[in-house]
């Protein structure tokens, strides 16, 4: 009898804490989600149907349009702009690629004592914000006649991509087996070629994080972008929507809304499937 | 290489092979050198023009270089607006931080149970973390809009604001720092959450289990137990943290541009305006140095983590 209302009483507590529990994530996700939601919503709202304060903003007074999205495509610059993020981002991947993988690849395995000081000195360096050096690059960047130039951001671009990659990948390659290497080297390759022709190929996964982690950047950065580049038709898509397109009082923000989405609904589904991997590069071994 | 090479190259082997101890350091350092000379050339040297702007009268306009000892410091030291940022900066960062390091333990401890839909979850939670800050915070300029807020008309129409209440949220200064501090909390609530998760993820099973053998409730095993295991981590997400929105730029310049009457103005935003649309990139590059400090006392933190880290 006792042990059964206490059987009881365990159950209603287990579910009242599974009823927390959703009610804890719920929460977050509103809060977290709630922009984006907002943002589809107001994509396919007819501006009459936005401006009007008689209306219920959560719902559609008036059928939804794609309107919004034609104009951003047909009467803006945001292809373009698109075109040139991607741009950028191609090019400072590969240099990002190029110059972290060897460097990782050296600290996890060619580097004694001394690379582990290098390694964290070269994550250091990834805590320096742009905020700190614009304004030098800005005369630089004049200097070397890639004022207005995506040449510009190419060139700048790696000095935040490769710090934090190298890292990446160093974390990568240590948790490669050194037999894989080792056996190659047995058969007689040298060390570059084993890690040419063994290593790299078996780290497909890495390599694609290293690529994934760089678009992203690329995408994100701002404050490199608003200050070399002066002409519209030269804009990332992180600068062109915000700068170009909200200017005096009217906002088309259902043009606005729908350039933001389309940005980012993609870098975040493919960011999910990384996402553990970027976080063990985050927590610099504290989790082991 | 086709076989015959391979073969070859293995009836070379013994000849260097007795060396490679050599080679081993030579050919790191070859490896090395590409990324730490990019490094070094892309961000030591503009750190070190950096420190020779704020010690020069270098302008957008013109060339010239002039050497003009501490008057830029001087100059910023006398600036009321320069000491409103730092506070400003300060203020941000410190409630900010504080909101997302609770709020990110709170999630990643609801994130760390298995429950169906956890992979659609995690996406929405890392939504603003991935998306481009600039455009995150052109959702939340739809959002504070004076005309069409979306947060006045539920409150409204939720009878939670009455009739003459319709608060200007990016126009009065105190709700001004509110939003900006909003608007950071959510943009970087979702890196401190994975952060922490990985750290709750790594606690061995066996402790938790040994706490329940020992009959630990909820608040017990969380503040004997739990949260001191995942304070390294938790100082790590709040090292970010502090870096990131110490030396933000974005999410101020989208949404205020320091405005109303620079209450929103921090370090990084007075800088800017002051060295790239003032032209005077002097006192610009000065006042961008006084980040230097904070992030040095964050480096010196990271080390210590490291460490500490490397012996355990």
């Amino acid at each position: 009898m006792r042990r059964a209302a206490s059987d009881g009483y365990y159950a209603a507590r287990r579910g009242l804490a599974r009823v927390g529990h959703v009610l804890v994530l719920a929460a977050f996700v509103a809060f977290l989600a709630f922009p984006f939601y907002w943002m589809v919503l107001t994509t396919f709202k007819e501006t009459r149907d936005l401006v009007d304060t008689r209306h219920n903003p959560f719902v559609f007074n008036l059928p939804p349009t794609l309107e919004n999205l034609r104009v951003l495509f047909e009467d803006t610059l945001f292809g373009q702009w698109i075109l040139n993020t991607l741009y950028v981002g191609v090019l400072v991947t590969a240099i990002t690629l190029v110059l972290s993988v060897p460097a990782g690849y050296a600290l996890a395995r060619l580097t004694g004592r001394w690379g582990q000081r290098l390694a964290i000195g070269i994550f250091l360096t990834y805590l320096i914000p742009p905020t700190l050096l614009f304004i030098p690059f800005s005369r630089i960047v004049g200097n070397l006649g890639l004022q207005d130039s995506l040449w510009s951001l190419v060139l700048v671009y790696p000095s935040f991509t490769v710090p934090f990659c190298t890292w990446l990948m160093m974390g990568f390659f240590k948790s490669i087996p050194r037999d894989i290497e080792e056996a190659a080297m047995i058969d007689g390759l040298s060390r570059f070629r084993a890690f040419v022709r063994v290593v790299v190929p078996v780290s497909t996964a890495g390599i694609l994080t290293v690529v994934i982690f760089t678009l992203t950047l690329v995408m994100q950065e701002f404050v490199y972008a608003l200050t070399f580049i002066t002409t519209s038709a030269n804009y990332t898509v992180s600068v062109g929507v915000p700068t170009f397109l909200v200017r005096g009082d009217v906002y088309f923000w259902g043009s606005l809304m729908g350039a933001c989405l389309i940005v980012s609904l993609p870098v975040a589904v493919l960011y999910n499937f990384f996402v553990d991997r970027f976080v063990a590069g985050f927590t610099v071994g504290a989790v082991k | 290489m086709s076989s015959s090479q391979l073969a070859r190259a293995a009836d070379d082997a013994p000849r260097w092979r007795t060396n490679w101890l050599d080679d081993e350091a030579a050919l790191g350092r070859v490896l090395l050198a590409p990324a730490v000379i990019y490094i070094v050339a892309l961000v030591g040297f503009p750190f070190v023009l950096a420190i020779v702007y704020s010690l020069s009268d270098a302008t957008v306009g013109s060339t010239a270089l002039d050497f003009v000892g501490l008057r830029n410091f001087r100059r910023v030291l006398d600036d009321p607006t320069f000491w409103t940022s730092l506070s400003n900066a300060l203020v941000f960062t410190l409630v900010s931080q504080f909101f997302v390091v609770v709020l990110g333990k709170v999630l990643a401890m609801a994130l760390y149970r298995d429950f169906r839909g956890k992979w659609f979850v995690r996406l929405l939670i890392l939504l603003p973390w991935v998306a481009p800050i600039s455009l995150g915070s052109i959702g939340w300029l739809w959002i504070f809009d004076p005309v069409y807020s979306i947060i006045n008309w539920s409150a409204r129409a939720l009878h939670v604001f009455g009739p003459d209440t319709w608060p200007v949220w990016l126009g009065q200064p105190h709700l001004a720092m509110a939003s900006i501090i909003l608007v950071d909390v959510w943009r970087l609530l979702p890196l401190a959450t994975v952060i922490i998760l990985a750290g709750l993820s790594a606690i061995p099973q066996d402790i938790h289990d040994a706490a329940q053998v020992d009959g630990a409730g909820f608040w017990r095993h969380l503040f004997l137990i739990n949260l001191p295991l995942v304070m390294p981590i938790m100082l790590v997400a709040l090292l970010f943290g502090i870096v990131f929105t110490f030396t933000d730029l974005i999410v101020i310049y989208v949404l205020t541009r320091g405005g109303p009457f620079d209450t929103t103005q921090v370090i990084a935003s007075y800088a800017f305006f002051t060295g790239v649309e003032g032209g005077d990139l002097a006192a610009g590059a000065a006042i961008a140095l006084f980040l230097f400090p904070v992030l040095v006392a964050v480096a010196i933190v990271f080390l210590t983590v490291a460490r500490k880290a490397e012996v355990a």
